[in-house]
């Protein structure tokens, strides 16, 4: 009986973009590693090889489903735990490809611990913020909360592998919905509004601009409005020093490959001359992103008559720009579906995390939205050519076993504490 | 309220990816330049033979020869050890970074040309070691190889695009040439055939991976038509022999076909001057030659007054209209009056009938005559309307049609001239009586001078005049050739007139001139004209003007010669054209002084006048 019922429970609108999404991307990573005189099955090639992940991945939902919904909350720490040992494990026994020690070898396949870190570490806060004992609104617990995201992030910075480290930031909006006061991301935002303008107009500009922002707040705010002077003041003592220390910071301890980037993304570079050269060496890929998707117009060229992918021309197609294959081959109308398929999905997991009664679930679907939706918007930001160049994947659609799975695990898990979400069992 | 933000959060950030997507895909995407902007795609052509061009009795005038250029794609080029590059082909190392410069400003992407035409030595050389310099390759092209030193104005050349070409033309690459001026212009697309082309997918380390779409874009080269020309190769190589040291133009045509036997500019150049290596240099030192203008093509470009033939004409006018017979006389008084003031005749003076008058080349006849045309009508207007219409029948006045790209309309004033010059009404027959005896605002090229004369010939019909007779083999067929153009003037005047014309032969002012066992009917015209010397108007030696048809009952040959300055109509132009009609009805010359008088005769003595900055003397009878 329990069993049809969760059956029928399941989101099965979540279920259907998922797969979509995950066909969409078999069906790209086909186009982009196809080689003349291979068969589909060919395990020698990636799409080969992806159609086993796929298979794996099914299998792993089916699991997934069939566990006790407790099983999730009750191993949460322990998953937690055994992830930080294998990213430290990484240190002695990781397998390096391509610059960066982030595999475990197991012969036919090479894991990715930081892909399970993300699904283990979402866990983990979950379980610790939904402990009665925890109080979101101390600063005991906040650091702790804080400490869970970081720690895995810190790992993964040094494999090196900054862009996943950067994912797990993303869920401090768990802690935002939780009740972290709303001014700590007021002053985030600053902070990233601080060193971009810093960088486009400099410190001097920014201090005037302030200042001009400040005296016009107080030139027209009611008279009976008070805005207490000191907090003011030390706020635009605070950002004038901030805004020193990005030139700082950028000069000296950005690499220069950092510097390119951002010099790029800014248009910091006044002459047009060298900026074009900066967008087609440093900005190879991104340049060639734009291209290949732009050249895909509103119908594309067609499955499998990309040139730019044939060329081989964007690198790493398959995996974090497996985006340009579906601009190129399937135009606009192929971006526009992959884009409203996530908007829609990351929606409807809103949705269902607001529906949870119990705080663990909701919680942790947060942590699933937090993690999507920053690979989303990093992801597809890059390859668009609207943010600088950080490597991850396109979650679903990239090329990959671990990130596959991991992403399956994250969204599946949830969906079945979403399936249980009327059975009492907490 | 949280959920809120979240929620919105998304929507943002997907408008945002839409919008930016709408605006790389749907905004800046541009379907017209995909394959030629896709740096995965290579197009690659196959060029084909351009036509060989033959005369009208078969005898080969223009081939073709290999040349090599050297290409470069700045975009795949690596670096290069430029010292040794550059002496291979042999060019210094400011020339190869200010070529390589101008190449990537043209196109990082796009072949441009490194070095031009190579000889075949040096491609030898330089082919083997092809290899090392990435970015570089060798183009084979076709460049022109010519069999006779003559006819350049006519054939024209061909030159690589420029920019506006690319701009003009689609079907231009860089580096590929072109029909630049005479039938090499007239017949580009039918001489060049059509380009193979050949599209290949590349990845991006530059390897060919195989044909694009399974090459259903490519295409086979067409190969280009050969051209038969009305020319006649050994009289066209003949007259500009003649016109050694001599300015001017000679056309002589066919009356029966307005095929163009001979189409002469002096002084001319060889046309394999403008191939290969040399060519710029050539051209620059042809064109900036702006006293002798070799590149200028008198024979369809000077527009002389036409002087005496010209009266011909007025005769054939004035008979369609009945103002005269050919037995009407008019008194000469070694010239004749306009108002009180005389106008002088060589003739010899006395009572003029038609033929006489064109045999002696009367002046006086002709103003009695031109003046008894406008006094038949109520008024000026009248008279012109009418006189224009005749003239404007004999392709005067006006483009003649001719399949060569340049021209020169002459003219033929109107009403509507003199209106403006004299203004409305307030002109007569006397203001223009110049017109009477070919002088004054008449003014005429060679060709039509030249098919003014078949069509007399003819007695009152032509066909435009043109230089293809063939192509691809095949007997041409456009009606603008093939279709009679007929003159307003009916056939029954034409006789006493070319009665005239062969008396000029028999006992008038070229008879000294005759050529045993041949009738010829012709016309002398001695032209008066003027330069600035400083500002100031002056006179030059006359130009020497002959028109002449034969055999006169069946004629063969209808031709004009002018020459500039060359004094009294058969002292130059005559006996040139008793030549040439010799050299094209028997084949030799039996007056072998008189054509070895033409051949080393120059003008260049008379043209040296005007710039020696002395007073000069004109229309000397030193021989």
């Amino acid at each position: 009986m329990s069993g049809s019922n969760a059956v029928r429970r399941i989101d099965w609108l979540s279920v259907l973009i998922y797969l979509s999404l995950v066909l969409i991307g078999w069906v790209n990573i086909y186009s982009s590693t196809l080689e003349p005189d291979s068969s589909i099955l060919d395990m020698g090639h990636r799409y080969g090889k992806q159609l086993i992940f796929i298979g794996v991945s099914l299998a792993l939902i089916i699991v997934v489903m069939a566990l006790e919904a407790s099983f999730y909350e009750r191993f949460a720490s322990l998953f937690y735990v055994i992830v930080l040992v294998l990213l430290v494990g990484l240190f002695l026994f990781g397998k390096t490809i391509a610059g960066a020690t982030s595999w475990y070898s197991l012969g036919f396949f090479n894991l990715q611990p930081s892909e399970l870190a993300k699904t283990a570490t979402a866990l983990a806060l979950a379980k610790y913020l939904s402990d009665i004992q925890t109080d979101i609104k101390r600063r005991k617990d906040q650091f702790r909360a804080l400490l869970i995201i970081l720690l895995p992030a810190l790992l993964i910075i040094p494999q090196p592998d900054p862009g996943s480290a950067l994912v797990f930031f993303a869920l401090v909006f768990v802690l935002f919905r939780e009740g972290l006061p709303l001014w700590y991301l007021g002053l985030a935002l600053l902070a990233v509004l601080l060193f971009i303008t810093t960088l486009i107009f400099g410190t001097i500009w920014v201090g005037i601009g302030l200042a001009l922002l400040i005296a016009l707040v107080f030139a027209l705010k009611r008279p009976s409005v008070k805005i207490p002077l000191l907090p003011v003041v030390g706020l635009f003592l605070v950002s004038v020093v901030f805004s020193l220390s990005v030139d700082f910071v950028f000069d000296n301890v950005f690499e220069q490959r950092h510097r390119d980037r951002f010099t790029l993304w800014l248009r910091l570079e006044k002459d047009p001359d060298k900026l074009e050269e900066i967008r087609k060496t440093i900005g190879y890929n991104t340049y060639q992103s734009e291209k290949a998707i732009e050249s895909g117009g509103f119908w594309g060229k067609g499955f499998l008559e990309g040139t730019r992918t044939k060329g081989d021309f964007v690198p790493e197609q398959d995996t974090d720009y497996i985006f340009t294959t579906v601009g190129e081959e399937w135009g606009f109308l192929g971006t526009a579906s992959v884009t409203l398929l996530f908007t829609f999905l990351l929606l409807r997991l809103v949705h269902l995390a607001e529906r949870q009664k119990n705080a663990f679930s909701r919680m942790y679907g947060y942590g699933v939205i937090s993690i999507l939706l920053i690979h989303f918007f990093i992801n597809i930001g890059m390859v668009i050519g609207l943010l600088p160049t950080i490597g991850i994947p396109l979650p679903l659609l990239s090329y990959g076993g671990s990130s596959l799975l991991g992403f399956t695990l994250l969204l599946f898990i949830f969906l079945k504490l979403d399936a249980n979400r009327l059975n009492e069992w907490a | 309220m949280k959920k809120l933000i979240l929620s919105s959060l998304i929507i943002l950030i997907g408008i945002t990816f839409i919008g930016r997507l709408s605006y790389l895909q749907l905004f800046r995407f541009s379907s017209a330049d995909q394959i030629y902007d896709d740096p995965a795609i290579k197009v690659v052509y196959d060029y084909p033979e351009r036509g060989h061009i033959y005369d009208r009795n078969g005898k080969l005038l223009v081939a073709n020869q290999p040349a090599y250029d050297v290409m470069v794609i700045p975009r795949e080029v690596e670096p290069l050890d430029t010292l040794e590059f550059c002496d291979l082909l042999g060019i210094d190392k400011e020339r190869f970074d200010s070529q390589l410069k101008k190449a990537r400003v043209y196109s990082p992407r796009l072949p441009s040309v490194m070095v031009p035409q190579l000889s075949k030595r040096d491609y030898a050389r330089l082919q083997e070691k092809m290899r090392k310099y990435k970015g570089f390759y060798i183009e084979k092209r076709s460049l022109r190889d010519y069999n006779t030193p003559a006819a350049a104005n006519v054939l024209g050349y061909i030159s690589e695009v420029n920019e506006w070409d690319l701009k003009q033309n689609p079907y231009y690459e860089q580096g590929e040439l072109t029909g630049r001026t005479g039938i090499e212009k007239q017949y580009e697309e039918i001489l060049r055939g059509r380009k193979g082309v050949k599209v290949i997918q590349k990845d991006r380390f530059n390897r060919d991976i195989g044909p694009y779409k399974n090459g259903t874009l490519d295409t086979l080269p067409k190969p280009g038509t050969e051209l038969h020309l009305t020319l006649d190769k050994v009289l066209q190589e003949y007259g500009e022999l003649l016109m050694n040291g001599k300015r001017g133009g000679i056309v002589a045509i066919e009356p029966e076909s307005g095929e163009i036997l001979a189409m002469i500019s002096g002084p001319t150049y060889d046309p394999a001057l403008l191939v290969g290596r040399e060519r710029s240099r050539n051209y620059t030192r042809l064109h900036n030659d702006t006293l002798s203008k070799p590149t200028w093509d008198r024979s369809i470009l000077a527009q002389p007054s036409p002087g005496s033939p010209f009266k011909t004409l007025n005769a054939l006018v004035a008979l369609q209209e009945g103002i005269i017979t050919p037995q009407t006389t008019f008194m000469c008084y070694n010239g004749f009056y306009v108002g009180n003031k005389k106008r002088g005749c060589h003739c010899g003076g006395g009572m003029r009938t038609m033929n006489s008058g064109i045999y002696r080349s009367c002046n006086a006849y002709f103003a009695g005559t031109f003046r008894k045309f406008y006094d038949n009508y109520v008024t000026t207007d009248e008279g012109q309307d009418i006189w224009e219409k005749h003239m404007r029948s004999f392709g005067l006045g006006n483009y003649l049609g001719y399949d060569l790209p340049t021209g020169a309309p002459g003219r033929v004033p109107g009403k509507e001239y003199y209106d403006r010059v004299y203004g409305d009404n307030r002109w007569s027959s006397s203001y223009i009586i110049s017109n009477s005896i070919g002088q004054g605002e008449v003014a005429a090229t060679p060709i039509q001078l030249a098919n003014m004369t078949a069509a007399i010939a003819n007695r009152g019909w032509y066909y435009t005049p043109h230089v293809l007779k063939k192509m691809g083999g095949e007997e041409i067929a456009d009606p603008r050739y093939t279709e009679r153009k007929y003159t307003t003037i009916d056939p029954v005047h034409f006789e006493p007139v070319i009665r005239g014309m062969a008396d000029v032969y028999n006992k008038g002012t070229a008879k000294w001139i005759k050529i045993p066992g041949i009738d010829i009917a012709g016309k002398t015209g001695t032209v008066e004209n003027f330069t600035k010397i400083d500002g100031v108007r002056t006179q030059l030696t006359d130009h020497s003007v002959f028109v002449a048809f034969a055999p006169v009952d069946k004629p063969k040959i209808a031709l004009a010669v002018y020459i500039e300055n060359g004094y009294y109509g058969a002292r130059y132009a005559g006996h040139i054209a008793s030549l040439m009609i010799e050299k094209y009805l028997k084949g030799e010359i039996t007056r072998t002084d008189l054509e070895r008088r033409m051949l080393e005769k120059t003008l260049e003595h008379e043209y040296a006048k005007p710039y020696s900055g002395e007073e000069f003397e004109i229309n000397e009878y030193v021989w």
